[in-house]
């Protein structure tokens, strides 16, 4: 195959992304979401590397990786501090930074 | 054959991309994810990537998503996704025009090798062993860098989920420390110095708890 259509993959799966982030209220949802966008980039990378022969690339989406899991750390144990708090959990509503 | 691998694998990622945004219950959620991410590793072998598939399955399908799991566990589902009017249209839409925008950019970028297989093939391209050389000599700075960014993330998680007044206030401790008992019988919470407190009240049936020692050692008859 191309490298074109798994570029084309990559865009697709990026604007689903982008979309739930936009339409969904639950921040569960919204972090998988951000993974959705960050594997779509991953996609590019690799298939960037293999278009250059370059395994750079790849190294790049293993960091991106393990940034990916970081805020997936960070963003759960928001939302478990929050539902801890007996606050909405819904994005809509925690829209105040005082607690 | 790889292009029939590469539509079933794209087409299968592209629908847990889909399932992970419509459908209602997080649990489900997180399922269409882990089947995108299997998908994408199906990709990232097509393109020659074996570590970085291997990685993805492991860490992500594996680690993340038991992670996710256990949160939507705990937090529970109920969700309603009728957001506000406006963003609820517009949010598919700008969507569906970056979609549009990227696949312009990228498709028409001119560039030649975008309409290729790629560049020839050497064996161990994407192999563990050419990846982790990189890793500690060209990429030894961001792989360092990296570890302690997953250590700041996990003390950090620690920090804003922990429990902030210490244990809550027991209500029911004293009933069930104070229930009535034969005597020379109790529990660790004597020894506590919790039932001290309770001795000048009579529990309710049963033996008298207000009685002194030595009162309760001739009625007892002593061993």
């Amino acid at each position: 195959m191309n490298i074109g259509w798994y570029l084309a993959v990559s865009a697709i799966i990026f604007c689903i992304g982008a979309g739930g982030v936009l339409v969904r209220r639950n921040p569960l949802v919204i972090l998988l979401c951000l993974e959705l966008m960050l594997n779509a980039a991953n996609l590019a990378l690799v298939a960037f590397s293999r278009m250059w022969g370059n395994e750079d690339g790849q190294v790049f989406a293993l960091i991106v990786m393990v940034v990916a899991a970081c805020e997936v750390t960070v963003g759960l144990g928001l939302v478990v501090a929050i539902y801890r708090r007996q606050l909405p959990i819904d994005v809509d509503e925690l829209n105040e930074l005082q607690g | 054959m790889s292009a029939v691998l590469f539509f079933i694998a794209a087409i299968g990622a592209i629908t847990g991309a889909i399932g992970v945004v419509m459908l209602r219950n997080p649990f489900y959620s997180v399922l269409a994810l882990a089947f995108h991410l299997v998908s994408l590793a199906a990709l990232f072998l097509l393109l020659r990537a074996e570590f970085v598939a291997a990685a993805q399955v492991i860490v992500y399908a594996g680690a993340v998503m038991v992670l996710y799991v256990f949160v939507v566990a705990y937090v529970g589902g109920g969700e309603q996704l009728a957001s506000g009017g406006v963003l609820r249209v517009l949010g598919p839409l700008f969507g569906l025009a970056l979609a549009i925008e990227l696949c312009i950019a990228m498709l028409g970028a001119g560039l030649k090798a975008v309409n290729s297989r790629g560049a020839p093939f050497v064996p161990g391209f994407g192999s563990p062993g050419s990846i982790g050389q990189l890793f500690l000599t060209k990429f030894l700075f961001p792989f360092e860098i990296a570890s302690i960014l997953l250590m700041v993330a996990a003390v950090g998680a620690v920090v804003l989920a922990r429990r902030r007044r210490g244990l809550e206030p027991d209500e029911q401790l004293e009933q069930r420390v104070g229930v009535a008992r034969p005597a020379w019988t109790g529990t660790m919470a004597e020894a506590g110095g919790i039932r001290l407190a309770l001795h000048d009240e009579p529990a309710p049936g049963g033996e008298p708890v207000g009685t002194t020692a030595g009162e309760r050692s001739e009625h007892e008859g002593g061993w």
